[in-house]
């Protein structure tokens, strides 16, 4: 998600990286680098002058010019600094003491605040919870149709009663939630520009009469300079406690989540990252730090993988690698495991070192693996089990019924006969160790 | 155009009094001082303009203060108004629609910059004059997107073709056009789900609808119009880029002006990529969406005080 500001502090850094012994100079040279990075990642350029008011004051520092590798003292700083700029843990949604809960969604229009409002009710159900929505955007066209198809999609009941004002709505909220027996309320509030006062008046008017145990504020990641200003405003009339960054699945660098963070110190508890409605997570603060750093962010992929995978299985498959046995079948077995860690660019954009290869990742979708899959199915089982009686015929029988090309079948099964031989060979020199506990087919 | 100006001024009198009343506080009445320089350029990076586009006008501004030794700031200040309008080009057109006809226009965009919205704005405005719309609901994706723009018809009193929930929006694309011709309507605005630009299948989907509508009619669809938020920061560059480059766009439409947000990367855009700016929005009815004047979007960023103005 930060992919490109990850670039830009790489390529300043290789180039210090290649001069050995760094002079102040040096550091100063990087840090001016920094600054364009920052700021054509939409970090507001207020906050930019302060960060690196900071890090040169310690990266200049005798420590990092003495120590042997200057480079990775200026990267510890930076990182340092990146981090404690976007808080130091992760925030979760508290939830009342004394039933319901509620939680107001705000935020500028069209920044995702219902579909936001869908996901979060999905993940607190997720967590034993029984949420209610309550429909309060009473303004844009549709928007109560939206909640409704999203609720029912998801199972969780919508409130809303036509010719409502907003603040009756939330208040037929609180009192739906006792008869339906619910204990969180969020409530999807209209899109509104924080300079409409009309509007922000009725927002203070809802939590005049329904409190919110958490408001928060739903920012699309793409926002430039504008987040802080906007930020500022909602805090100002709103008890805030946290904000959601949206469209993260986006490759923009998202300078606007340091933004926010540095400006108002308010926490950033969610990200939204992708359009289905499980796609929300947790604000992992050092996660992002490492990623703006180009570490990737293996611990997440790593968490991804333990929830998404049958443990069962993956310990058989991980046995039939290291026996000479493995076959397509179980070829087939392991291209499900790694479909349920999601879309193929997702999976990688986690991996170190990504950042550089944004080409590839868009060369890599899933279609690719879609027709791996088609000409695996198109196989007899038998054939599956046994790949050495695929003969000229079947290829060209696979190939039709897959809808792919001979040539298709045949790249296939040689990339399978040399996995094969690869696997062999890890199994002589050390074991399974080595590949890691993930089953990962190879890529064209 | 006086009307559109002041209601222009109107819409954008939040985006007027930060950054210009920070700059004519800043500038008036003072001697041009070399340090104003780093003032100027962070002022534009505020505006979300962008390094590479900052760079280039500031240099153009350079040379001005090179040549003609400008005494005080609002000299300077005036001279980087001439900079600015002339970067950006002609006057837009207002909204009209040739004879002939049909006319079939794509909406597309990331999600959340208005795209449903500009689409109702546009039918109800050409229904205004006469022209006969229909609206093709090919955003089939987001929940209760094809119930938005339903209701834009109503307000708009124009025809609305739909399909299913979840349905192939290049079919609902394709009965938009055919529906538009048989009734002899004049255009057709096809309205498309919101997109991240990243998202090669969905990109490959809104090609897709592309070709779907030039095959079923000659010549289109003749105009693409990208909606990019006005709060949108460098990413805005990005997502020109790729839909210019997928869907080939034919013009800018620059919403949410009314708030604090300059959308100065559509300046940006306009610079590296040379497509017009045609429109903005600056507010939430239909006669909130205004051709773009460059020098009244200029005036209106960095104030209407300064000499040369007015």
């Amino acid at each position: 998600m930060f992919e490109s500001l990850t670039e830009k502090l790489q390529s300043t850094f290789k180039r210090l990286r290649n001069k050995g012994r760094l002079t102040e100079a040096d550091v100063k040279a990087a840090l001016r680098d920094v600054r364009l990075a920052l700021l054509e990642a939409d970090v507001n350029f207020k906050v930019v002058k302060d960060f690196l008011a900071t890090v040169e004051r310690d990266a200049v520092g005798q420590d990092v010019l003495q120590s042997l590798t200057p480079d990775q003292g200026v990267i510890r700083v930076v990182r340092n600094r990146l981090t404690e700029l976007m808080g130091t843990s992760v925030e979760r949604i508290k939830m009342a003491s004394n039933p319901p809960t509620v939680i107001y969604l705000v935020g500028l229009q069209g920044s995702g605040k219902t579909t936001t409002a869908a996901k979060l009710a999905l993940m607190l159900h997720h967590q034993g919870r029984h949420p209610l929505l309550v429909a309060a955007d009473i303004y844009r066209p549709a928007a109560v149709d939206q909640l409704q198809a999203l609720g029912a999609q998801i199972g969780v009941p919508v409130v809303h009663e036509a010719g409502l004002g907003a603040v009756d709505l939330a208040q037929l909220g609180i009192q739906k939630s006792r008869q339906l027996a619910r204990d969180v309320v969020i409530v999807d509030t209209a899109g509104r520009l924080h300079v409409d006062s009309g509007l922000m008046d009725e927002l203070r008017q809802m939590q005049a009469k329904v409190p919110a145990h958490e408001t928060l504020l739903v920012v699309d990641a793409m926002t430039g300079q504008d987040a802080v200003r906007v930020a500022n405003a909602f805090k100002e009339t709103l008890p805030l406690t946290g904000v959601v960054l949206t469209k993260l699945d986006g490759d923009t660098r998202g300078g606007a989540a340091l933004s926010i963070r540095a400006v108002t110190e308010l926490p950033i508890k969610l990200v939204a990252t992708g359009e289905k409605v499980d796609a929300l997570e947790l604000f992992q603060p050092e996660r992002m730090a490492s990623r703006i750093l180009g570490m990737g962010d293996v611990v997440s992929l790593i968490e991804k993988a333990e929830r998404a995978l049958d443990k069962d299985d993956t310990e058989r498959l991980a046995g039939r690698m290291s026996s000479n046995t493995f076959n397509l079948e179980d070829f087939q077995s392991m291209l499900h495991q790694v479909k349920k860690l999601g879309p193929l660019s997702k999976v990688m954009e986690m991996l170190p070192g990504m950042g550089q290869m944004n080409k590839l990742k868009s060369q890599v979708d899933d279609s690719s693996l879609v027709r791996v899959e088609a000409i695996l199915n198109s196989m007899t089982v038998k054939e599956r089990r046994r790949p050495d009686i695929i003969d000229g015929s079947r290829r060209r029988r696979i190939a039709s019924g897959s809808g792919t090309s001979v040539q298709e079948v045949n790249r296939l099964l040689k990339q399978f006969q040399e996995m094969r031989k690869m696997m062999h060979q890890l199994k002589g020199s050390g074991g399974r160790k080595k590949m890691g506990k993930l089953p990962f087919p190879p890529m064209r | 155009m006086a009307n559109i100006w002041e209601r222009l001024k109107k819409g954008m009198t939040r985006t007027r009094s930060g950054l210009g009343d920070r700059l004519r506080s800043l500038f008036r009445g003072r001697a041009w001082q070399e340090e104003l320089w780093d003032e100027l350029e962070e002022i534009l990076y505020e505006a979300d303009l962008g390094s590479s586009t900052i760079e280039y006008l500031l240099s153009a501004l350079h040379r001005r203060v090179q040549q003609e030794h400008p005494a005080t700031a609002d000299q300077v200040l005036e001279l980087l108004f001439q900079v600015m309008v002339a970067e950006l080009g002609e006057q837009s057109p207002s909204l009209s629609l040739p004879a002939g006809g049909p006319w079939v226009w794509l909406m597309v965009g990331v999600n959340g910059t208005g795209k449903t919205t500009t689409a109702g704005k546009f039918a109800y405005l050409l229904r205004q004059q006469g022209k006969t719309v229909v609206l093709g609901a090919a955003d089939t994706f987001r929940a209760a997107a094809t119930e938005q723009l339903e209701e834009w018809g109503r307000r708009a009193g124009v025809e609305v073709v739909h399909q299913a929930a979840g349905a192939d929006p290049a079919a609902v694309a394709y009965d938009t056009v055919r529906s538009t011709r048989s009734r002899g309507a004049d255009l057709a605005i096809i309205d498309t789900a919101g997109r991240l630009q990243n998202k090669v299948n969905l990109m490959q989907e809104l090609q897709k609808i592309r070709r779907v509508v030039e095959r079923e009619c000659v010549g289109a669809p003749h105009e693409v119009w990208l909606v990019i938020d006005a709060t949108t920061g460098q990413n805005g560059l990005t997502q020109a880029r790729v839909f210019l480059e997928s869907v080939a766009v034919t013009g800018i439409i620059l919403t949410k002006l009314d708030g604090t947000a300059k959308g100065g990367i559509a300046v940006t855009i306009h610079h590296e990529l040379g497509l017009p700016i045609r429109f903005i929005g600056v507010g939430e009815k239909a006669e909130d969406l205004l051709p773009f004047d460059p020098h009244d979007y200029v005036r209106a960023i960095l104030g209407d005080e300064t000499g040369a103005i007015g």
